[in-house]
């Protein structure tokens, strides 16, 4: 089996994710090739062939460039699968490659049994195992489900390739994300808001424990989105990947994206009150309790230590 | 300027899920359905486009026939007419059948803006919105949360990894998939609900639309392996305030 890795770089530099590709090319056992908009001054670590169109001239993601600098490599290389991350470059760019090749493309798999690609239904609490019926398949992987046991060391072969595709879409520019005055990546405990608060007044609950704790309180994506909390408080993947001695996760059910955020913390604590919810999935210690009427009280209690 | 905004019914993911009986999809008895939230956000921004622009607006949505209430809702955000593709089987289809289903009835109308959810909470493929497009022949960017409109052109910011937003611009007719936060979706007003009820809702059946074969099944749906070593604590609130600090002091040293 033949199969193209789709490794990502923004503003010159290689992102993470290549190692959730190696790993999977590790875990199928097959001869890999890699394709990167990129630059040479930041080149992967690869034993193979690297595909390389150089990010000064292509620019930062766009679709319509990087869909034919792609279709062009898979020409050359004719690979059975394409493997992308699941990120905001794969999840845009594998359904267009699909669509060129009309290829089965599966979404967001976590792993990879007898040549059968496993992906998650309804928020991960249930699971299926996927059939392609296309010569080739396309994938994208979630962060952190296939890890690499061994960096490789060697320096990939460098085969340039170019394209003269333009399109309509236009990018004009990054917008950083406001840190402000928080850095949860430091925090020694993070004590996080999820939808279970109910509304944005318990925000207050989860800060009182959080102090008593001495740490910082975090919040899951629907609490910023719901102007609850601020930015600069969101776990996850779109706001900060943390791993503190503690992290307690109070109504927050374990969206993957906010899972990848904080499921390397050293000793997890969920309080919810579904005991199905995928954060039990992470967490050392699930309570099922109602987290208004419990958290104040355990607040009360360590204070009063 | 004509909009189409594409919806999806999806469960109640706090729902107790069950495997359907062929081991394929979970059981739809039983369960709560709402739309999809992705989708929320879409309707949002199309029935805001309508008022800024004075467009005509569709919302269309692929299912059984409890997905005409879901589509209620959609029209008493402020769609003007509903398209319901009737499926009975729309949970066996892959994001190529369902796109190309989109896309056949799009063609036909000339849309100059169409919004999506960015994927589906249960089959989460994120693929739809993409696939359409690509069949249209348009373009389309995904995840957005920001947009805008002015002189024929959409300017919008996708979320990147990290909190980073891109500055996107592309011109009509395009798609955008929307993301979670783009906007406040509205509650319909009672008034507005009377109304939708007197909103033309066309019913065309599936097989009109539909004219490939989708490119992978599903083998199986079960629910994954527990990891192990998690203890599930229950009862008391004291009690369990008592009992996770005794694990605390055992297993952390934050309270020492």
């Amino acid at each position: 089996m033949k199969i193209l890795l789709v490794a990502e770089c923004r503003e010159g530099r290689l992102q993470a994710n290549i190692n959730d590709l190696l790993g999977f090319a590790a875990k199928a056992d097959a001869e890999s090739a890699l394709f990167l908009v990129g630059t040479q001054e930041e080149l992967p670590k690869f034993a193979g062939t690297l595909y390389l169109a150089d990010s000064s001239t292509y620019g930062e993601y766009n679709p319509e460039i990087h869909k034919q600098l792609l279709l062009d490599t898979i020409d050359t290389v004719k690979p059975d699968m394409v493997i992308f991350s699941h990120s905001s470059y794969g999840w845009d760019l594998a359904p267009r490659i699909a669509f060129a090749l009309k290829a089965a493309q599966i979404s967001e798999v976590v792993d990879f049994v007898d040549g059968k690609p496993i992906a998650p239904v309804c928020n991960a609490k249930l699971r299926r195992t996927v059939a392609p019926k296309t010569a080739v398949t396309i994938l994208t992987l979630q962060a952190g489900a296939f890890s690499l046991a061994e960096e490789p060391t060697t320096t990939p072969t460098v085969e340039a390739i170019s394209t003269t595709a333009t399109g309509k879409i236009e990018f004009s520019g990054y917008q950083q994300a406001d840190i402000g005055g928080v850095d949860l990546s430091k925090a020694q405990v993070i004590v996080s808001a999820g939808r279970g608060i109910g509304k944005p007044e318990n925000i207050a609950i989860i800060e009182g424990l959080a102090k008593a704790l001495k740490g910082e309180y975090g919040a899951s994506r629907p609490v910023v989105d719901s102007e609850w909390a601020e930015h600069n408080r969101q776990v996850g993947t779109t706001g900060q990947t943390v791993s503190p001695k503690l992290y307690v996760a109070c109504g927050i059910s374990g969206a993957i994206q906010h899972l990848a955020g904080m499921k390397k913390s050293e000793f997890i604590v969920a309080i919810n009150t579904d005991k199905d919810a995928p954060i039990g999935e992470v967490a050392d210690v699930l309570l099922i309790a109602d987290l208004k009427q419990f958290v104040p009280i355990l607040t009360d209690k360590i204070l009063a230590m | 300027m004509n909009i189409l905004v594409c919806i999806k019914q999806v469960p109640d993911m706090e729902s107790k899920f069950k495997v359907n009986a062929e081991g394929c999809w979970y059981d739809s008895s039983d369960l709560a359905w709402r739309m999809n939230e992705y989708d929320e956000y879409a309707v949002e921004q199309a029935v805001q486009l309508k008022e800024q622009t004075g467009a005509d607006l569709t919302v269309l949505c692929i299912g059984p026939d409890r997905v005409k209430e879901t589509m209620k809702k959609a029209l008493a955000m402020g769609c003007d007419r509903g398209i319901h593709v009737t499926d009975a089987e729309s949970f066996d289809k892959d994001p190529f059948a369902i796109a190309s289903i989109i896309a056949k009835f799009a063609e036909q109308k000339s849309f100059d803006m169409i919004f999506t959810g960015m994927q589906s909470q249960d089959r989460g493929s994120a693929q739809v919105g993409v696939l359409t497009a690509e069949m249209l022949g348009i373009p389309s960017i995904t995840t957005i949360v920001s947009f805008a409109f002015d002189a024929g052109q959409i300017t919008v910011q996708r979320e990147l990894e990290g909190g980073v937003k891109a500055m996107v611009k592309a011109p009509l007719p395009a798609l955008v998939t929307c993301q979670l936060g783009l906007n406040t979706p509205r509650y319909p007003t009672l008034p507005n609900i009377m109304k939708a009820k007197k909103k033309e809702l066309v019913v065309t059946p599936v097989a009109d639309l539909l004219g490939v074969a989708v490119l992978q099944e599903t083998l199986s749906l079960y629910f994954p392996e527990k990891k192990g070593g998690g203890v599930v604590l229950e009862g008391d609130s004291a009690e369990l305030a008592d009992q996770l600090i005794a694990i605390l002091k055992e297993k952390t040293a934050v309270l020492a």
